[in-house]
């Protein structure tokens, strides 16, 4: 008897799990290739000043230099997003924030290399910089981007579904908030690193710990000027990304380049310290929510405005200011929506994509204030919650197709585990209980680049022992991207997970896969590896038909046999099949590919927010805080995770619980803190992420909302779980001492600040008072699906 | 800087290097001898990816000086278990699900095997207290915690 195949839903390590822990997995940094040089940034002293001339003289006569480039070297503009290429390898002209980078050096020894560092002459001439929103958005400076002085905007957004300021007139109840969500950083325990190559006949090799070897390939293209063809990007295993792996960098265009001027193989590792330069994290927030509600609790119409500190590049910032004001209205029913947002350049490393891009920040605010007015209206906050739940199958306010959702069981089952009504607004003063929600999407609905083509393709190649392997550029992060493959092709072919040989993350060697980014893997990869995979199936079950002379339909592929259903006796072996099929066809060998349904509304502006399935998540948090030092304390945290389908509960579990230890981290201490243009910290010592002794435990309850278009059903967990941790722990705190912390992170001087306030009679609250004057652009409004508008 | 040849004891074998006085057990054990299993995340004993065992006791190689080890036993993750076998921690971290990105791994393993070997049954502050000085960014720690108590439950291993 065949057991029941089971692959999909089954609890299994990841294919590499024994690599890892025996030390045999071979990361970025890992990488020797012979004779390889070590490579070493200089970086600007200045936040702003230009560059009038660089010396290397010096630097170039030291034993044991072999290549030393600076700007001029690489004066091609780049950046990752097609509307904001603002960046150069190395300063050319200008630089624009402390750690900049300025030159490049290839020595035999990093001992050499650092000396080298320090014999290059950089004449600058500093300029006033800017180092706060409301300085870029206020104040006249010179501007970062572009000649003269004036306000240092990015860019900025004004969008009307409806008619807010009616549906507020009518509203019987109004909210309005300031909160402010400081930014952080990724601190990724492996620092960057990249090597290049560059062999006599023309061909450049790029190793490097990269969440997207697509788009460095597409950058090395244009900065280099060498053809795609020319250029071999390879991923390493990512020893951890969080979006912090996925911008093109300067330390990979400078190894590239050396290695072609010197040629020799070249590798940059970064410091500790450089890498809380390059950054790329968690924009800074503030942000004016106003939100109506009818007497019984319905959100009547909701205004946002968002102020986003983006650094000194553009990096994913159009696309993070975008999604401030984006997925607000994919858990809540919001009939009227306007949507303001502004990202200012200021002189401090960029600002990027951090696990849940430009969402977790609007989620704090607005599910702070949800708390704010349930007790406003007198309505239990789940309550509020529940009444206002966005309907499965149906639309937003902001033209978001919304399919399947599992938020109301997300909800209703932390609520139950965490016996919620039981403790709400009833324990002892010093301990509370919040809650929270959020969603997040299942990848970009658009690719980076707007082409026709698809955005993910798998290639399958079954060899004549019966070997597959399988073929994707899908990067692994640690999500667990190559086990999601190896699951969903194992799950259709009637093999076993480990059976499979999985090459990944290579441009020479795997078709495309656009990045570990927007959580789109499972889905997107998910989708091409299952289309791949029933290609081969129909394939050899047709041949075996043939040879069997029995119906394709009644044919069964499981426990690596085909047979006739009922019959596991008859049939052959995977591999006889194989051969078959090769002597029937040739090569045994099939491609998939997966490409988003267009689901772009009607506005500019409407290609961020799209996407195939919106997860969602329910979360509470149980802690102490301490009146006297402000301490809290996290006692228990419940999260409930729609995620479709679990293809693999273990690793589903994984990203819940990392996704949880993020939230937390971000909502008690993690601050990417500056002193002037200076970091205040960049070190692991400084910037403090949550030890052992910190983390508390998690009961993950996983929710299965089975979607119509996913793998198996299956939907992202990479980043949303960590959407509803940071409100539910400030919503647990205002339950635990009843004051307000309307700023993340929660670090026990704001609470002690709010409590000192609250006990002279003044304001129970810690949080900003108000938004810079700020000019936003002429909304632009758009109808909004039927059944929107005020009502 | 003097350079001189030092033999080490690495996983039970000697190795004989010539190394500057100012290079890191860290240094050593990646760019000479080839083990890449110990990482490098901070150099500066802030995230604790480069522990290893000398004379059992987890040290953070990054901070150790190559030839203060000289008379010392030197273990790192490529000489836990014992030949192809694992170390039941390794089986245990895999199964677990202990390792997303995986980066930490190895330092953690090899933290977690000096508490076993030197404390009969840790309770869970125990494990705690042992691997707080291992960053761990992708797991919350929850599944390290777990495989290392599930080994600690069978017994010396």
């Amino acid at each position: 008897m065949v057991s029941p195949h089971l692959v999909v839903g089954e609890r299994h390590p990841r294919l590499d799990a024994m690599d890892q822990t025996r030390g045999a997995v071979i990361y970025a940094d890992d990488v020797a290739p012979p004779g390889v040089l070590v490579g070493r940034l200089l970086r600007s002293p200045h936040a702003h000043a230009s560059v009038v001339r660089i010396d290397t003289t010096h630097a170039q006569a030291l034993d044991g230099v072999i290549g030393i480039i600076t700007g001029e070297d690489l004066p091609t503009r780049y950046g990752i997003l097609p509307i904001s290429q603002d960046e150069y390898a190395l300063a050319l002209d200008t630089v624009r924030y402390v750690g900049e980078p300025v030159a490049a050096i290839a020595a035999t020894s990093a001992t050499v290399a650092e000396r080298a560092l320090a014999l290059i002459e950089v004449e600058y001439e500093a300029m006033a910089s800017t180092l706060s929103l409301r300085a870029a958005l206020e104040e006249e400076l010179p501007l970062l981007h572009g000649d003269g002085v004036g306000r240092n905007v990015h860019r900025s957004v004004a969008l009307e579904f409806g008619d807010v300021d009616g549906a507020l007139r009518s509203s019987h109840h109004i909210e309005e908030d300031v909160f402010f969500f400081r930014g952080n950083t990724h601190a990724a325990l492996e620092a960057h690193s990249a090597t290049a190559s560059y062999s006599p006949q023309g061909k450049l090799t790029l190793t490097s710990s990269t969440q997207v070897p697509h788009y460095v390939h597409r950058t090395l293209e244009k900065v280099l000027g060498l053809p795609s063809g020319k250029i071999r990007v390879i991923a390493a295993p990512v020893g951890g990304g969080f979006g912090g792996k996925t911008d093109p960098f300067s330390h990979e265009i400078a190894a590239a380049k050396l290695a072609m001027l010197t040629g020799r193989p070249v590798k940059f590792t970064l410091s500790r310290e450089e890498v809380f330069y390059t950054h790329r994290g968690r924009h800074p927030v503030l942000m004016w929510l106003k939100t109506g509600f009818s007497a019984d609790g319905n959100i009547t119409a909701v205004h946002f405005r968002s102020f986003l500190d983006g650094g000194a590049y553009g990096s994913y910032g159009v696309a993070t200011l975008y999604y401030t004001g984006a997925l607000q209205a994919t858990t809540y029913r919001i009939p009227n929506y306007r949507f303001e947002g502004v990202r200012a350049f200021t002189n401090k490393p960029p600002c990027g994509p951090k696990r849940g891009n430009g969402t977790p920040q609007p989620r704090f605010a607005i599910e702070c204030q949800l708390d704010k007015a349930s007790e406003a209206l007198g309505i239990d906050p789940v309550a509020l919650r529940l009444r206002n739940l966005v309907e499965p199958y149906s639309s937003t306010v902001n033209h978001l197709r919304i399919t399947s959702s599992g938020l109301k069981e997300c909800i209703e089952r932390v609520v139950a585990a965490s016996d919620f009504d039981a403790r709400h607004g009833r324990l002892a003063d010093g301990r509370g209980i919040g809650i929270a929600v959020g969603s997040y999407m299942s990848g970009a609905g658009l690719p980076i680049y707007w082409n026709d083509m698809p955005q993910s393709e798998v290639e399958i190649r079954v060899d004549r022992g019966g070997g597959v392997t399988v073929l994707s550029m899908a990067a692994d992060i640690g999500q667990g991207s190559t086990s999601m493959l190896a699951t969903v092709v194992a799950h259709r072919l009637g093999l076993r997970m480990e059976d499979l040989n999985l090459v990944t993350g290579d441009t020479d060697l795997t078709p495309i896969d656009l990045g570990s980014y927007s959580s789109r893997v499972t889905f997107m990869a998910g989708n091409a590896a299952l289309d791949a995979a029933t290609a081969v199936r129909q394939q050899i079950l047709s041949v075996v038909g043939r040879k069997l002379e029995v119906d394709v339909a009644d044919l069964e592929l499981a426990g690596a046999r085909v047979f006739v259903r009922g019959d596991e006796e008859s049939g052959m072996s995977w591999s006889e099949a194989v051969q078959l099929t090769i002597a029937s066809d040739g090569p045994l060998l099939a491609t998939g590919s997966y490409r988003a349904p267009e689901l772009a509304g009607p506005y500019r502006g409407s290609g961020v927010g799209i996407s195939p399935a919106y997860s969602y998540s329910a979360c509470v948090v149980l802690l102490a805080c301490d009146r006297d030092t402000g301490m809290v304390e996290i006692e228990r945290v419940w999260l409930a995770h729609d995620v479709g389908k679990a293809l693999n509960p273990l690793l589903v579990e994984g990203q819940i619980e990392g996704g949880v230890y993020m939230g937390l981290g971000e909502a008690l201490f993690e601050e990417q803190s500056f002193r002037g243009a200076h970091h205040r910290g960049p070190s692991l010592l400084d910037y403090k992420i949550p030890t052992a002794l910190e983390m508390p435990p998690v009961e993950t309850i996983i929710v299965e909302s089975d979607d119509p278009e996913g793998p198996y059903g299956a939907k992202e967990v990479g980043q949303g779980p960590l959407l509803p941790v940071i409100p539910a722990v400030a919503n647990a705190i205002h339950d635990a001492i009843g004051v307000r912390i309307d700023e993340v992170p929660i670090t026990p001087d704001k609470v002690v600040a709010a409590l000192r306030s609250a006990e002279r009679g003044r304001s129970t609250r810690f949080g900003p008072s108000g938004v810079p004057a700020f000019e936003f652009p002429e909304i632009t409004r758009v109808e909004p699906p039927v059944g929107f508008g005020v009502t | 800087m003097s350079e001189r040849i030092v033999t080490l004891s690495v996983n039970g074998e000697p190795r004989s290097v010539i190394m500057p006085d100012n290079a890191t057990l860290l240094e050593i054990l990646r760019d000479h001898l080839e083990l890449t299993g110990t990482k490098h995340g901070c150099d500066l004993g802030e995230c604790g990816a480069c522990a290893v065992l000398v004379d059992g006791v987890p040290v953070l190689s990054c901070l150790v000086l190559a030839r203060d080890t000289e008379d010392h036993q030197i273990t790192t993750i490529e000489g836990l278990g014992n030949g192809a076998a694992p170390d039941p921690l390794q089986v245990a971290f895999a199964e677990f699900g202990a390792a997303q990105c995986g980066y930490c791994t190895p330092a953690m393993v090899i933290t977690a095997r000096a508490l076993l070997d030197g404390h009969g049954s840790p309770s869970e502050e125990d494990i705690r207290a042992a691997i707080a000085g291992n960053l761990c960014r992708c797991t919350g720690y929850i599944k390290i915690i777990e495989a290392i108590e599930s080994v600690a439950s069978m017994g010396p291993t």
